[in-house]
């Protein structure tokens, strides 16, 4: 059974651990992970739900090929009410902690209420209960996962936690599994901290067992993989060079944001790319990459294993940053350098050590931070205020500002709630690169405007991962886009999404999509799960999944105002580049996109659209 | 006349050794030059030429024999690469 049929109910009021049977019905609708742990969130939690109040919920999911020999299988996915945003949020990890999930035997973990005291969730198979948390509790993520293992006496134990930022409610806390790999965005940490929920400790010994077809399963997995293998993408580009390559690629192209969007190139580019990585270090003679790495059944190995130089000013006497440690991906490195003009490779590597060590999202962090450093280049946030000098390309500030970020020290708390909260205290909203009170991630709207639709119109708040049509824009895959015109793009984004919305679901990553499309994943859904999954059912889930999430977030209050970019996209020309002259083309896009939809002028799904899709 | 070259990822590696670290060439070059000239000049394999920019801008593989380049302009060549 691709699916274990049992869902983990954790009431952390009460403190009870219950298991009940996964509903079916709803399983052949939704597949799983992000759609199925959806339905069951929209179903159970008021929209307007206060996304802090114990009567939000947070859902732990897998997908029906988590824990499978699918390559890639090992993803779940943390849906709630975003902190940051007040939308649907849905944050897909990597790592082991999902595989590991099935193997204990559950499909999700709901947790609902508040603990009145700090606990962690242990699971050993059936065995699920709650234990005190206080000794983790103002620990750091790397520090409660040792713990939990020595206290288990089980170096096998999976373990996802919060750090100290989601404890001091910072907006945009994560949670991190296995170390380095986290369900980043949205401020899906910061409702588990606000839970009173420190770590939750799994331990499965069961495997996946009772595919519908296990042979077929293995004939369409293996095939994939080859897929995978002869891909030149995900076979070499991306364990080479991971997704840090794009850095030279985007800023080339002049859709590179930099220093809060003011610019589209950055001249440091290549300090601070793949390319950089690789380079052996003058001081030490190292290079700041050490290996790739992958997570749980993963053929492609896209991830980074980096050690900083020892000798930068960042960890100068603090030699617990000296070893190993989960490196800079693209996203990471864009924001924590381009987006405040920070060109010093080894200060972004510290920076992004500590986004791991004390669980906040670099992406939403390091926008911030470009955000603050244009209010102090304006001279509305001073020194005094901020508590140290912070222009623009400071590396030094990025440094000391992540510490304090994590601990809630000072301006830090400031900047843990987010670009939109600060820039609207001081008074120039504009200056907020975001959507729905989340920040842009690493590509600029105005020179590659499929990206401008999917920021404004993902379901989470800006993200590229929900249509990411960079693919198609820049490097051609399936077919190449033009990136500088919006014809063609509301249908582009539409089929982004809801494919997106089916590999979210089916518990496998979506790089595999460089190379997969739906036909490669259908087979191995098909062979695993029970009923039968066509390629027009898969795409009706996909396309169902998208406007149940939308539905969710018209109901909390969002309308067809928060589709949008923020003011300097769509009137402040990109400087330099292709793009040059050219602001995004939001607005043409936005009503052909709602038409493509089958949604009304104000982004309401019709009623055709709902009975199509059986909502 | 003047332009540049730049080859990324593993491409970086047919440049000579003093280029590496930035990836990038200046050039003289004759007027006329193309794309495919070039990529056949530093003998650059062929399946690894994936994605070709001029000043960013795409340049599709059916036009890498006939684009000229013009003076100043900047010819980046990457292999099949991507990210997220
Ligand atoms: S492609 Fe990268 S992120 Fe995706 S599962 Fe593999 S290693 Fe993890």
């Amino acid at each position: 059974m691709a699916w274990t049929r049992k869902i983990l109910r954790v009431d952390l009021t009460n403190g009870t651990c219950k298991s009940e049977p996964l509903n079916m019905k709803l399983a052949q609708e939704y597949l799983g992970q992000r759609g199925l742990a959806t339905k069951y969130f929209v179903d159970e939690v008021d929209p307007k739900v206060d996304p802090l109040s114990p009567a939000n919920k947070l859902i732990m999911a897998t997908g029906p090929l988590t824990g499978t020999p699918a390559s890639t299988g090992g993803r779940y996915s943390v849906i709630t009410k975003g902190a940051l945003t007040g939308a649907i949020a849905c944050s897909n990890s990597g790592g082991y902690f999902g595989a590991e999930m099935k193997f204990a035997g559950w499909d999700m973990i709901i947790f609902e209420g508040k603990s009145p005291k700090p606990v962690y969730l242990s699971v050993e198979d059936d065995k699920a209960e709650l234990r005190d948390a206080s000794h983790l509790w103002g620990k750091t993520v790397w520090q409660t996962e040792e713990i939990i293992k020595k206290s288990h006496q089980d170096p096998q134990v999976r373990v996802c936690s919060i750090g100290r930022s989601g404890e001091n409610g910072v907006l945009y806390a994560c949670i991190v599994n296995d170390l380095h790999r986290a369900a980043g965005r949205s401020g899906v940490g910061t409702v588990m901290g606000s839970k009173n929920l420190k770590a939750v400790a799994l331990r499965g010994t069961r495997g996946v067992a009772g595919m519908k077809d296990a042979k077929a399963f293995m004939k369409a997995a293996t095939a994939a993989k080859q897929v995978l293998k002869d891909n030149a993408v995900t076979g070499q580009g991306l364990p080479a060079f991971g997704t840090q390559v794009l850095m030279n690629v985007i800023n080339e192209m002049g859709a590179l944001p930099t220093r809060n969007h003011r610019d589209v190139q950055f001249e440091s580019a290549r300090k601070i790319s793949a390319e950089a990585m690789a380079e052996k270090r003058p001081t030490d003679g190292k290079s700041n990459l050490v290996t790739n790495a992958a997570c749980f059944g993963c053929t492609i190995a896209c991830g980074r294993v980096s050690k900083i130089d020892a000798t930068h000013f960042s960890v100068v006497n603090k030699p617990e940053y000296w070893g190993a440690t989960g490196g800079l991906e693209y996203e990471a490195a864009w924001a924590l350098g381009a987006a405040n003009g920070v060109g010093d490779l080894e200060a972004l590597t510290f920076a992004n050590m500590i986004c791991n060590e004390d669980g906040y999202d670099p992406i939403s962090f390091g926008a911030t931070v470009g955000a603050a450093m244009e209010l102090y280049d304006l001279g509305i946030l001073t020194k005094e205020q901020i508590g140290m000098d912070a222009p623009f390309g400071s590396a030094e500030a990025l440094c000391k500002l992540a510490e304090m970020t994590a601990r809630g020290e000072g301006f830090g708390k400031e900047l843990g709630l987010g670009s939109k909260r600060l820039c609207a205290k001081y008074g120039k909203p504009e200056l907020s690169m975001s959507v729905k009170g989340q920040e842009f991630p690493a590509y600029d709207s105005r020179g590659i405007q499929g990206m401008g639709l999917t920021y404004a119109t993902s379901n989470r708040g800006a993200c590229h991962l929900r249509s990411y049509t960079v693919a198609s824009e820049v490097l051609g895959i399936p077919v190449k886009t033009d990136p500088l015109v919006t014809e063609g793009k509301a249908d582009l984004v539409k089929a982004f999404q809801d494919a997106t919305s089916v590999f979210d679901s089916a518990g496998v990553c979506v790089f595999t999509t460089f190379a997969w499309t739906l036909a490669d994943l259908q087979p191995q859904l098909d062979a695993a799960c029970e009923g039968d999954w066509t390629m027009e059912k898969l795409a009706l889930v996909g396309e169902r999944i998208w406007n149940m999430e939308r539905q969710f977030n018209n109901a909390a209050g969002f309308t067809a105002k928060d589709d949008d970019l923020p003011p300097r996209l769509k009137t402040e020309p990109a400087k330099t580049g292709p793009a040059k002259g050219l602001v995004s083309g939001i607005d043409k896009m936005r009503p052909e996109y709602y038409k493509v939809r089958g949604w009304d002028a104000n982004g309401v799904p019709t009623k055709e659209t709902l009975s199509r899709l059986g909502l | 006349m003047k332009v540049a070259l730049k080859l990324y990822a593993t491409l970086s590696d047919y440049l000579p050794a003093e280029a590496r670290q930035t990836n990038r060439l200046d050039l003289e070059v004759e007027p006329g030059t193309t794309p495919a000239m070039m990529i056949e000049r530093y003998a650059l394999p062929q399946k690894l030429c994936h994605l070709v920019l001029i000043d960013g801008v795409f340049v599709p593989p059916g036009m890498r024999a006939t684009r000229t380049l013009e003076e100043g302009e900047v010819l980046a060549i990457w292999p099949p690469v991507a990210g997220g």
